[in-house]
Formats: structure tokens, sequence, C-alpha cells
């Protein structure tokens, strides 16, 4: 459904990817696995076309579609989206309003619910600071839910919330899948990561290791957890 | 020329609905209310433990309303000022004595939505007695011509104990010229909130002063505003907050927005303290829309120019 061709980014003259190649199905998760810096958000801001995040080099598809060209607001709709580390707050907006940014799509009450907070409590709160971080990744999930994509992109979901919140999390990325949606599901911690039907894993800019849950995040583990091999990881440790 | 008032007040009356009002409030009993348009009198209620005095000027009307001591006033009291002409001159002045224990809310609607040159001269003046609660919003519909010139102006004095909460809001038609300037006195352990939402467009020029004294020990305050400016408007506001007595608290909090390349801002946070117990504080944002904020609004469908929309209204609310 998404298929990245060596995809070049950079920033003066730093290059942050360095030819990405990825492939992520229907009904798939897809976890992308690796230490800070190593371009994870870069990718996520390059699927989903923010502003500045064009590659210089490689070309994006969508549903067999070129949208390397394409705004942020065409890809969404067409499909892509994407939730943010951290969340932005939107001051005076009640969390139904937000979740009802498109009509017709996901109600949402339902939306809430799939994330499994209560509407009655959560309808008429504000999307601003008041939230505990959280509730507003939860909330930032069903916003999601909301737009029904066909590829969700989440960048660290699990990153500033509590352990059962974590818990909750990973049955909603289960639910994503169910309902149709692929998720590219972006972390640094193995935990999150096997909860992929597939993972890569992202070193320097490059995935220098994909396929089988168990072995690239033992591998993950063994090697990058703290890591320093950037830049000779290929040649001595990959076979 | 002989004008026709209960025609005049079925216009305000549907101006007033049409503008988000509770025009039957106008009408009945249980609300307290005052409708003027020009320098009449349209129509007015008194309720229990509320008093109206009004006379007529040339070019506008005195006003003076009491709530007497102890009384709390049940349902909201409609205020309505409008200029059903295009152009013309408004001067209210006014009086808000509110008795000691008192408690009573005012919605105000300011109606200038026929305007093409229309000035409005609002000088208030608010006493709030000890421990009496006023909460006044006054809510502004202008024309889009741009020829509104408003001067609104109050000098309130909250006496010990006493509330006040304030709101301005102008986010329908155009600002046009618009100087706000409120200052308040607070005798110890008031509290007062002053809050401001204004969108400018065009060539609109808005200048706001919020200014609070906090005068007698353990009083506290916030000046708060949220401004957007799109095309070529400008804004200027000053939030000024005095901490003139121990344990006082004061908050300035300001952000104006700029949407459009002509559009400029200025935001002056202006705090004192004279009392090593006292504690002021203040946050100021002034720039375009969190680009953060627009993306998130993009990738779930909306075009930019909705993104901005739904920004804003929510800021504006
Ligand atoms: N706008 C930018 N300008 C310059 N360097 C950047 C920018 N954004 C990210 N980087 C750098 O690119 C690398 C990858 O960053 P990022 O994609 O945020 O990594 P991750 O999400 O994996 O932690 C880091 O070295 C970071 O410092
Ligand atoms: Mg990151």
């Amino acid at each position: 459904m998404l298929e990245l061709r060596d995809v070049h980014y950079g920033t003066g003259d730093k290059e942050i990817l360095k030819g990405i190649d990825l492939v992520i199905g229907e009904s798939r998760i897809q976890s992308i696995i690796g230490v800070n810096g190593t371009g994870k958000t870069t990718l996520a801001a390059i699927i989903m076309g923010l502003n500045g995040y064009r590659p210089h080099r490689g070309r994006i598809f969508f549903k067999g579609r070129d949208i390397t060209d394409l705004s942020i607001t065409e890809r969404a709709k067409l499909g892509i989206t994407l939730a943010w580390q951290i969340p932005a707050s939107f001051e005076g907006i009640t969390v139904k309003e937000y979740l009802s940014i498109k009509k017709n799509f996901t109600a949402p009450e339902k939306a809430l619910k799939l994330v499994g907070l209560n509407p009655n409590l959560y309808l008429n709160r504000v999307v601003d600071e008041n939230l505990s971080g959280g509730e507003r990744k939860r909330i930032e999930l069903a916003s999601v839910f909301s737009v029904k994509p066909k590829l969700v992109i989440l960048d660290e979901p699990d990153s500033g919330i509590d352990m059962a919140s974590i818990t909750a999390i990973k049955k909603v990325i289960k639910n994503f899948k169910k309902m149709g949606t692929s998720v590219l599901l972006i972390t640094h911690s193995e935990r999150m990561a096997k909860v992929g039907d597939t993972v890569s894993l992202l070193c320097d800019g490059k995935i220098v290791k994909e396929g089988n849950v168990k072995e690239v995040t033992e591998f993950f583990r063994k090697y990058c957890r703290e890591c320093d091999h950037i830049g000779e990881i290929e040649e001595e440790i990959l076979k | 020329m002989s004008i026709d008032y209960s025609k005049e007040f079925e216009m305000i009356a549907e101006v007033y609905k049409k503008t988000g009002g509770d025009e039957k409030a106008l009408f009945d009993k249980k609300h307290g209310a005052l409708i003027i348009n020009e320098n009449k009198v349209l129509g007015k209620n008194e309720i229990k433990g509320m008093r109206i005095e009004h006379q007529s000027l040339k070019n506008g009307v005195k006003v003076k309303i009491f709530v007497e001591e102890g009384i709390k006033i049940e349902n909201p009291v409609h205020l309505c000022f409008g200029m059903l002409p295009k152009e013309g001159r408004q001067e209210i002045y006014s009086e808000f004595i509110i008795g000691k224990n008192a408690g009573v809310e005012f919605t105000a609607h300011c109606i200038f939505s026929n305007a093409k040159h229309i000035e409005h001269i609002m000088d208030s003046e608010v006493v709030i007695g000890e421990n009496a609660e006023m909460s006044y919003t006054e809510t502004h519909y202008h024309s889009e011509s741009g020829g509104t010139f408003v001067y609104p102006k109050l000098r309130g004095e909250i006496k010990k104990g006493g509330r006040f909460f304030e709101e301005f809001k102008l986010t329908e038609g155009r600002a046009g010229t618009l100087n706000i300037d409120y200052e308040i006195d607070q005798d110890e352990r008031s509290s007062c909130e002053l809050l401001t939402k204004i969108y400018g467009k065009k060539d609109d020029r808005i200048e706001v002063r919020e200014s609070l004294n906090l005068n007698g020990v353990y009083a506290a305050g916030t000046a708060k505003s949220r401004i957007v400016l799109t095309d070529n408007a400008f804004g200027n506001v000053l939030g000024e907050i005095k901490g003139n007595a121990a344990y006082t608290r004061g908050h300035v909090d300001c952000h104006e927005i700029v949407h459009g390349d002509g559009a400029k801002a200025v935001s002056t946070p202006k705090i004192s303290v004279e009392n090593s117990f006292a504690r002021v504080t203040h946050e100021a944002a002034i720039g375009r829309i969190s680009k953060k904020e627009l993306e998130t609004l993009m990738a779930r469908g909306l075009r930019e120019e909705e993104a901005v929309d739904f920004i804003v209204r929510g800021l504006l609310r």
C-alpha cells in the first residue's frame, strides 16, 4: 500500500535519511525501531509530507500512486495520517469538536470508546494542557480513528505515558489493524515494536535489518540499545 | 421626523437574536434589561433588588445601575447598546454600583451592524462592594465596513473580598478602530479577571490596555487577551499589573496571532511589585499559528485555511 523507494533527505550538508526502502501492506502493523537520533521522526514527516520535508532523492508511492509531490492535505484525503510524539494542544477546542473535524466518519463517542476513554468524562474537556500526557495521547489516537485512515503513522505512541496507558495503547494499535488501517509504528522500545507484524531497524538514516519480529528486536537489544556502532554497523555486525 | 420606538425596539431585538442573543429575555419580566438605541432608552426592566436610572443626553445616555446589598440576582441582566443608523455618535456614561454581598451577571451586546461611520464612547465606572460579585460580558457586533470607532473605558474599584469577571469579545464584523482602556483598583482579598478577545481584519487598528492595581493584601488578578490579526490589521496590547501589597498575585497572559504578511502585533506586559511578598508574572506570545497545530489538522484532511479557521475559532471563543 505504501512504498518508499530510495528516499534521501537532509538539512544543510547533513544527510538524515540515507536511502530508505520500505513497503507496508494492507492491514499490517509495521514497526520501525531505532535509538534516538536515527531519523525516525524525520521519516514520519517525509511520509506525511510536512512542510520542509520533501525527499531530495527517491519517490513515495501510496496505492500505486506517486505522492512525493502531494501536500499534507492531499495525502490525508488519500487516507494517510500521523499522530505526533507530543500532540499539539488546541486552546478553546473541545474533545468533541476535535473529534468531529471531518464529518461522517467515526462518531466522537465511538472514537473515545475505541481508545478506552469514557465519552461522558471527556467530550466536553478542552484539548489543551489540562489533559495529562496519557489522556492527550489517547485522544490523539481517537482523532485518528475519527478519520478512518488507510494508514496511520504513530510516532512513539508509548512515550510520556504511564504503564497502564501503554497496555491500553497496544490494544488500540491492534484495533486499527482489525478495522483495516495499516500502522507504521515508530518506537525506540523493544516491547512496543513487538506489537508489529514485522519490524524494520533504523540506524543512522538507513534500514539495516528487517523482517521477523523476534530476530530484529533481539538484534536491537544486543547491538543498538547502547549503540556505539553508528557508521560501522553494516560492515562489522550485519551478516 | 418622528420615530416609532416600538419599531426600533423590534429592529434591535431582531439583530440581537441574529447575533446569538436571547431576544425573549428582552421582553420577559424575569430578566433585568436595558435597551438603548442612539440616545434613547427603548426598553427597561427593573427587577427586585436592582434599580436603573437613566437620562438621555444629546448624543447618548447616562445610566446608573444599582444592585442592593445582599441581593443575588438570579438571571443574567441583559444590556443592549445599539446604533442602528449608518452614521452617528453614541456616548454612554454608565455607573454600576454593586452593594455589599450582592451578586449579579450582566450580558451586554453592542450592535453597530449597519455602521458606515459610527463613534461609540463607553465610559463606565464600576464599584463592587465588599464580598460582592459581578460578571460582565460584552459582545460586539460590527459591520464589515471598518467604519466603527469604539472607545470602551472602564474604571473599577473592587472592595474587600469582592469579585469581578469581565469579558470583552469582538469577533463578528470588523473591529475598525478600537481602543480599550480598563483600569481596576483592588482591595484586600478581592479578585479580578479581565479577558479580551478580538479578531482584527483588513486595516483594523486595535489598542488594548488592561491594568490592575493590587492594592490590598491577598488581592489577585489576571489580565488575559487573545487577539488574532489578519491582512493589515494592527494590534497593540498593554497588560499592566502592580502588586502593591503583600501576598498579592497577578498574571498577565497575552497571546496575539498574526496571520498574513501585513498584520502587525505589539505586546507589552508591564508588571511591578512594591512588596516583597507580592508575586506578578506574565506570559506573552506573538506569532504565526503554530505549525504543529496546523499540520495536525491538515493531516486529518483539512485544507490550510480551514485549519486556520478552526484554530482561531477556539482561541477567540
Ligand atoms: N530540522 C532539523 N534540522 C537539523 N537537524 C535535524 C532536524 N530535524 C532532525 N534533525 C537531526 O536529524 C537526526 C534525526 O532526527 P529525528 O528524525 O528526530 O530522530 P529520531 O526521531 O529517531 O530520534 C538527528 O540527528 C537530529 O538532530
Ligand atoms: Mg523522534
